[in-house]
């Protein structure tokens, strides 16, 4: 693959990058101007559908079709929530854009809340992103100053308020209904659907909740077009019509046993062994990988042997993982234990399950204190069958949640059963000592 | 016209509104739940309701879901399956039981709500015998600061949230919340502010485990001693369909009986805690006729024969000096009964309605944070309490063609125009003293005054008999609520020592025989005041609307 000059991350680095000059002196805002001049907001939805634009969010829904279940004339307010929460463990690529080209991302959330028709945008910012919400709020400030923001935006009829809403630190408010709900000021318990939020969102009004990255690509996609968005990343597979294809650029994260942890901006369809190898710079102190994670520890787990697996929106499904998630990798190195990994991802979704459900927040419960006992060396062989039961039982796709949060947590379970079994086995056998490789700050879940 | 298919059997449900467990229930098919309350919000979250549901086209191919739903959250509609016996839903049911018994104490021995936990009932149906953890189990802090009446064994809570929506929606006064998250969630209350709601009570009973608990009733009875009857609360004229529940002539607790005519789902603390005085030692148990003490022989019969013969005579020497006050506290046969003695006596005797007591307005819910009632309203507790105004109206309009107060009764008895006053009471002590001391002025120069009442009032210091009352737990009888629902009441103790009701007293002075039988009574009443026409036949447990 040729070198790839980067898009979302072009004016990285730049000194004084952040300003509304610095940008626009970049072609900055080139896009709106275009997209309220020449075109009608449908025509925007109308573009981004075309590009095949999918959530970078990580469930990957199409995000112009997602603005089409907005229902049409709709007399009341149009919210647009803009989902900054990025909550997914080793997942760090919306923090690198908001703090180093804010004004991308609000030049997306604009073009969004011009296509949506929305009159307000929110955008819901992780609370421990402190420099973040500094650079954002500087950057909407600097844009109300320039009639970018308010009534009447570059003298059209179009007017959008955007607030920057630092959440309470809970990985379900990075739930799009449980975002609303926090948002709102409630607790942050993901809702029944349906009704959809483009139906009955943020403050019982139609409502689109979009990714940081997602709104990022959008303003490339109007500024340089549909067509030169789709010649990068994976075309669909013609075979399969179901596939919507993985165009466009993605951040990778990667993180871990790698020499060169960082982001970096790649066509959707690298392969894992690629990342680490050419962009990570190799697995550290000369080791191998045991494995990874491949897009956030919801997505499962990924086995060495398996790293040739492309990293596009179907790729990590073939080797039974959830899906790309938010691409972002962490590895592993062959020193690590595997029943560390699952004590620490099982203890992660015990501490952040909402409480909901009662499968999921007993189930994950319950499987961090399997793992916990059997990371203390007194694990049983019948354990691994009811982690894989209770794995596999618990989240939407069986049908026993409201949230997707379950099947994360199930995921990397039962991946590591049917990937892992044989150490996870012999872990249980020999006792504490090939377990505790590395000691592991004990904190209470 | 829309067909359900419940396990395979087709049930119509008309053009009802109906989630699956309402459904299902309708094909006579139980499906568990926990979370779902009809009068509350539903959140599906405690996944016990998980069914497979499938939807039968109209060329009659079925098309299932590959996923279990709870049926709560799942709307019936014309074609739809529901299985909920297959092992994919009984699997997922097993596997929710499990769940939730994971961290659940299992101290049923000591715990209040077995016998009626939902928990018990629900794993013995529907789930498996053996618990596969080994792990410690969480063991949140039991919390008996949440409320005056209350306490939370937070160990056994199953975050069904009930008791949090039930805070929001009906009383609004929102003192319950989840704090904390995962396997450590727990229900709790801002600091310093207690579940002290008027309507606090209601979360023990939609509590479906033994999380909640009543202060009052806590240790008082296994529930499996309890027998439960069908009846009416006095206190307030909203008249809630209630259950006493009670074992050997004691009543235990109160508790709300869904009545859609009455008040719903619920009742009010005020009437739920007022009963103690159904079994108090302070209660009037035997007549008394002044100045004739250590009389030998029945008493009853003594008190009685001599109360008939000097009602006589005051009737013979002025008709119109003979006077009854009719407690809004009686049920309608016994006001008739009474009212027939009168006019018995004699055609010109005067009937009047006793004290009506009022406190302050009607208390609506639910209320906003600083108090104030939010429309729809959910849930009155009404000013007026007391239980059969309406009822005892009708009657004293049938007799005399017109009501006089209680305050016309006090006057006429000052003017010396009244010589024989029979005064029934039987107020419950929530609706405070029926008479004040300056009142009872006015009975002095009456020449002959009976009172009928559960305890001692400055009236009956007075009176020249004292009869004994029976409360509404010891009596069979009609009591017609503020909006004209008439309900049946039916005794769920027998009066203590009392032996007679108030009804039984009158059919005595009347010199009719046999026993009470309210049927009867009512039937008779239903043929001759038209007002209770409808009430010939049985009242059902809802009761009939009069008009």
């Amino acid at each position: 693959m040729p070198d790839f000059t980067p898009v979302l991350l072009r004016r990285l680095g730049k000194a004084g990058g952040q300003s509304l000059d610095s940008y626009r002196a970049d072609g900055g805002y080139r896009a709106l101007a275009k997209a309220l001049n020449d075109m009608s907001p449908a025509q925007v939805g109308e573009t981004v559908k075309a590009a095949g634009l999918r959530g970078r969010g990580g469930a990957g829904f199409p995000t112009g079709v997602k603005w089409t279940f907005l229902p049409k004339d709709h007399p009341g307010p149009i919210y647009l929530c803009v989902n900054a929460d990025e909550s997914e463990p080793c997942t760090f690529n919306n923090r690198i854009l908001q703090e180093e080209d804010p004004h991308q991302v609000l030049e997306g959330i604009l073009l969004a809340s011009y296509a949506t028709r929305a009159s307000t945008a929110y955008i819901y910012l992780r609370y421990e992103y402190g420099k973040s919400y500094r650079v954002l709020q500087k950057a909407i400030d600097e844009l109300y100053e320039n009639n970018l923001l308010g009534r009447n935006i570059l003298g059209k009829d179009f007017s959008l308020d955007v607030y920057l809403h630092r959440g309470a630190g809970a990985y379900i408010c990075g739930e799009e209904t449980g975002l609303i709900e926090s948002l709102e000021g409630k607790r942050g318990w993901p809702r029944i659907k349906p009704p959809f939020p483009a139906v009955e969102g943020a403050f019982r009004k139609p409502t689109v909740v979009n990714n940081i990255e997602t709104l990022a690509c959008v303003t490339h996609i109007i500024d340089r077009g549909a067509d030169w968005f789709k010649s990068i990343g994976v075309p669909a597979d013609p075979k399969n019509p179901r596939d919507a294809g993985s165009y466009g650029p993605k951040l990778y994260c990667i993180s871990g046993h790698v020499n060169k942890p960082g982001c970096v901006e790649l066509p959707l369809g690298v392969t894992v062994r690629e990342l680490i190898d050419k962009h990570g710079g190799g697995v550290w102190k000369g080791r191998k990988a045991k494995g990874c994670i491949p897009g956030g520890i919801s997505m499962g787990l990924m086995t060495e042997a398996e790293f040739d697996t492309p990293l596009d929106f179907n790729g990590p499904g073939k080797v039974g993982c959830l899906g790309l998630g938010t691409a972002a990798v962490t590895v592993f190195d062959e020193t690590t234990s595997i029943v560390d990994v699952l004590y620490n991802i099982c203890r992660f979704f015990a501490h952040e399950s909402c409480g909901q459900c009662t499968p999921c927040r007993e189930g994950t419960g319950w499987m961090y204190k399997i793992m916990e006992r059997m990371r203390s060396g007194q694990g049983r062989l019948e354990d691994l069958q009811i982690l894989d039961e209770v794995a596999k039982n618990i989240g939407i796709m069986p049908g026993t949640t409201i949230c997707g949060l379950a099947d994360g947590a199930g995921w990397p379970v039962k991946n590591a059963i049917a990937k892992f079994r044989p150490e996870l086995e012999e872990c249980i056998r020999k006792g504490p000592t090939l377990a505790v490789s590395r000691p592991l700050q004990a904190v209470h879940a | 016209m829309a067909t359900v298919y419940v396990n395979d059997k087709p049930v119509d449900i008309g053009t009802e509104r109906l989630n699956l467990v309402q459904a299902a229930g309708k094909a006579g098919v139980f499906i568990p739940h926990y979370c779902w309350h009809p009068a509350l919000s539903v959140v599906a979250s405690c996944r016990m309701c998980l069914v497979e549901v499938g939807e039968k086209k109209p060329d009659g191919t079925v098309a299932m879901q590959p996923r279990v739903v709870p049926a709560c959250q799942t709307p019936a509609k014309d074609g739809t399956i529901v299985i909920t016996s297959s092992p994919k839903a009984r699997f997922a049911q097993e596997q929710t039981l499990e769940s939730l018994l994971l961290n659940h104490p299992l101290d049923c021995p000591v715990c209040d709500k077995a016998g009626e936990c939902l928990l018990q009932d629900y794993s013995f149906r529907f789930g498996r015998a053996t618990s596969r953890m080994i792990d410690p189990k969480n063991q949140p802090p039991n919390k008996d600061y949440i409320g005056e009446h209350i306490t939370l064994f937070a160990d056994r809570c199953i975050l069904c949230s009930r008791c949090v929506r039930f805070t929001r929606e009906i009383s609004g006064t929102a003192e319950l919340q989840v704090i904390s998250r995962g396997h450590h969630s727990e229900i709790d209350i801002f600091p310093g502010e207690p579940v002290n709601n008027k309507l606090a009570g209601n979360v023990v009973d939609i509590c479906p485990v033994g999380a909640l608990c009543s202060k009052d009733f806590l240790y008082k009875q296994r529930v499996w001693f309890l027998r439960s009857q069908k009846s009416v609360c006095p206190d307030c004229s909203t008249g809630c369909s209630i259950d006493i529940d009670h074992n050997k002539d004691i009543v235990y607790r109160l508790r709300p009986r869904e009545n859609p005519l009455a008040q719903g789902h619920f009742m009010c603390d005020e009437g739920r805690f007022n009963y103690p005085y159904i079994n108090s030692a302070a209660r009037i148990f035997l007549p008394s006729q002044r100045g004739s003490n250590g009389q030998a022989g029945d008493i009853w019969q003594h008190v009685l024969s001599s109360l008939r013969r000097d009602l006589r005579a005051a009737a013979q020497r002025d008709g119109s000096s003979v006077a009854a006050v009719l407690s809004p506290f009686l049920t309608c046969e016994e006001a008739y009964l009474l009212a027939r003695l009168m006019k018995g006596l004699s055609p010109d005797a005067r009937l009047y309605l006793g004290h009506v007591p009022v406190h302050g307005e009607d208390d609506r819910y639910p209320k906003d944070r600083k108090g104030r009632p939010i429309e729809p309203v959910k849930f009155t507790i009404r000013a007026e309490k007391c239980p059969n105004r309406r009822g005892v109206e009708a009657i004293l309009r049938h007799f005399d063609g017109e009501v006089r107060d209680f305050g016309q009764a006090l006057h006429a008895a000052g003017e010396g125009r009244i010589k024989a006053l029979y005064l029934t009471a039987g107020y419950s002590p929530r609706a405070g003293a029926w008479i004040t001391a300056e009142q009872t002025k006015n009975l002095q120069a009456v020449p002959l005054l009976i009172v009928q009442d559960l305890l001692a009032t400055p009236a009956s210091a007075l009176a020249h008999y004292v009869l004994p009352a029976a409360s509404f737990a010891e009596k069979d009888g009609t009591f017609v609520n503020h909006a004209g629902l008439a309900q049946a009441i039916r005794w769920a103790v027998r009066p203590a020592q009392t032996e007679r009701t108030d009804g039984q007293v009158f059919l005595d002075l009347l010199e009719r025989r046999g026993l009470v039988h309210t049927p009867t009574l009512r039937k008779e009443l239903a043929a001759e005041v038209a007002y209770f026409a409808p009430l010939a036949g049985d009242l059902g447990e809802l009761g009939i609307m009069l008009t």
